[in-house]
């Protein structure tokens, strides 16, 4: 069975049933940040913590990207096999917009203020056999 | 101490394939010193960027071993603002009298590819595909255009107008005008801008001989005074590119800092200017950036294009030889490329694209990664 290693060390909790995004919270001015980093980019103190920023959001801005692109992009796509994909500001509760890959890539499944949920997708696979996981939101099925 | 503009020049941007970006930048640089009526040797200082095409120091191999101070200058596609208030602010220091400001390049086709750890980043953001520059400004451009009521109309007639523009222009690099239907028609490439709403990377060069204006009728019978040279970084909040996360209150752009301290400088107002130079890598960043440098609010944009009022024969000419979208982008060359056409402008050598009823003052604007924007005023 294949592993499924983040692309990144704290970008979210993994592994886990029910991932959440990582950031970073100042304690003095409350500013939330992602990914998480020792210092406030608001007020430059260095006191924060790692917190969880949700794994629910509301759309804020979208593209498509509809050409691949050029290194340092690495997946395991080709020219041939590259599929569009939607990329986003997400508004999360923890009070900050993450970029982030959307898994909708056409324009009518996007649209501001829709709700988002957060999907940790396998994005490519490295030549030991481990998958490298990333984060992505895709729009919150209506139920 | 004012600072005046004595001479210019610009080795014509597009594609040279004969030769290497600083060879095209020392084409400018000895266009600008004809201009002037200097030689190199004159030259007390230089400031110079470039982005792929080598450090602009190494110029003095081709224009001369001097011994001059010359200092290279990074700033993203603000690379010309940068080097220009450098150079600004050596004169004004009353320590050189009279210097070059040079900016080139030579980029490969398509579009950048900046890599994460240059810009204090980790390498996931750039291998999961999230660090394009076209990318982000559709991002803000999409939200712009959701906030203010824009539509796909506005950011059509911006194209529509660079491209006639460079039709006018002989040193652009994109000289065929674009109808309407065919810009609005062109492939969708990053929603909402398409192939046409696009600027290019591409190569050329652009200088600037500058000098301390007491001595600029020593020098020129017809100088430029540059009123104003302001540069600014993001504030916390401020939507800029290369951006993983975005705080929940938008700031101000460091467009609007920059903008504002550069009139509070030259003691003028949005409403003095004649011509203006804004960055339009993209159209809808013209648009933002229209707004953001006080040209007007936000929203108002989309009637002003459908009034024309940014042509040549508008109110507020804008991006008069065809901007970044006609001439493309070679980074460090590219702010350069705007104070020489302002310049043009003024001295009233425009040609077919010259700006009606003798304008006498100019605006340039210029922006770059990651969040950085360089304003100029200059002045007959």
């Amino acid at each position: 069975m294949s592993q499924h290693v983040p692309m990144h060390e704290g970008l979210f909790t993994w592994p886990s049933s029910k991932p959440q995004l990582l950031g970073s919270r100042c304690n003095q001015c409350s500013e939330a940040t992602f990914p998480a980093q020792p210092d406030c980019r608001n007020c430059g103190s260095r006191d924060t913590d790692i917190v969880e920023l949700g794994d629910r959001g509301t759309l804020w801005t979208w593209t498509i990207q509809t050409f691949m692109p050029k290194q340092p992009y690495h997946s395991d796509e080709t020219a041939e096999t590259f599929r569009p994909y939607g990329v986003g500001y997400v508004e999360m509760p923890g009070g900050v917009r993450v970029e982030a890959r959307l898994q909708a890539n056409s324009p009518e499944d996007l649209q501001i203020g829709m709700p988002m949920q957060l999907d940790i997708i396998p994005f490519r696979t490295e030549e030991n056999g481990e998958q490298k996981m990333t984060f992505s939101f895709s729009p919150v099925m209506e139920t | 101490m004012d600072v005046a503009i004595i001479g210019i020049g610009l080795h014509r941007f597009g594609r040279s394939p004969d030769m290497t970006g600083m060879q095209q930048g020392a084409s400018a640089v000895r266009a600008a010193l004809t201009d002037a009526g200097l030689s190199w040797q004159d030259m007390q200082f230089a400031y110079g960027g470039s982005q792929d095409a080598g450090n602009a120091d190494a110029l003095v191999n081709e224009l001369g071993l001097t011994g001059l101070q010359f200092t290279n200058i990074w700033n993203g596609c603000a690379t010309g603002g940068s080097s220009l208030h450098a150079a600004y602010s050596a004169i004004k220091s009353g320590e050189y009298d009279v210097g070059v400001v040079v900016g080139f390049d030579k980029h490969p086709r398509g579009a950048f590819n900046p890599q994460p750890k240059e810009w204090g980043l980790d390498d996931w953001y750039g291998e999961t595909g999230l660090m394009l520059t076209t990318q982000f400004f559709a991002l803000k451009t999409q939200r712009y255009m959701h906030d203010h009521g824009i539509t796909e109309d506005a950011l059509i007639r911006v194209s529509e107008k660079a491209f006639n523009n460079g039709s006018l222009t002989p040193t652009a690099w994109r000289q065929q005008a674009f109808s309407y239907e065919e810009i609005a028609n062109s492939a969708m490439v990053s929603h909402p801008l398409r192939k046409y709403m696009f600027c290019s990377p591409a190569e050329g060069g652009a200088a600037l001989i500058i000098c301390n204006a007491d001595k600029a009728h020593q020098y020129s019978t017809n100088p430029l005074f540059l009123k104003a040279a302001a540069v600014r970084t993001r504030h916390y909040g401020s939507f800029e590119v290369f951006a993983p996360s975005q705080a929940m209150t938008v700031a101000d752009a460091p467009t609007v800092t920059a903008s504002n301290a550069a009139f509070e400088v030259a003691g003028i107002g949005p409403e003095d200017i004649d011509v203006i130079q804004l960055q339009d890598t993209d159209s809808g960043t013209e648009i933002m950036h229209m707004a953001e440098n006080g040209f007007c609010d936000h929203g108002e944009q989309e009637k002003l294009l459908r009034e024309g009022a940014t042509g040549i024969n508008g109110r507020m000419p804008i991006n008069t030889d065809g901007g970044c979208l006609a001439n493309g982008e070679p980074v460090g060359a590219s702010g350069l490329r705007q104070v020489y056409e302002v310049c043009v402008q003024l001295r009233g050598e425009g040609g077919a694209r010259q700006v009606p009823n003798q304008p006498k003052v100019g605006y340039t604007h210029v922006y770059g990664a990651p969040g950085i924007s360089g304003v100029n005023i200059i002045t007959k």
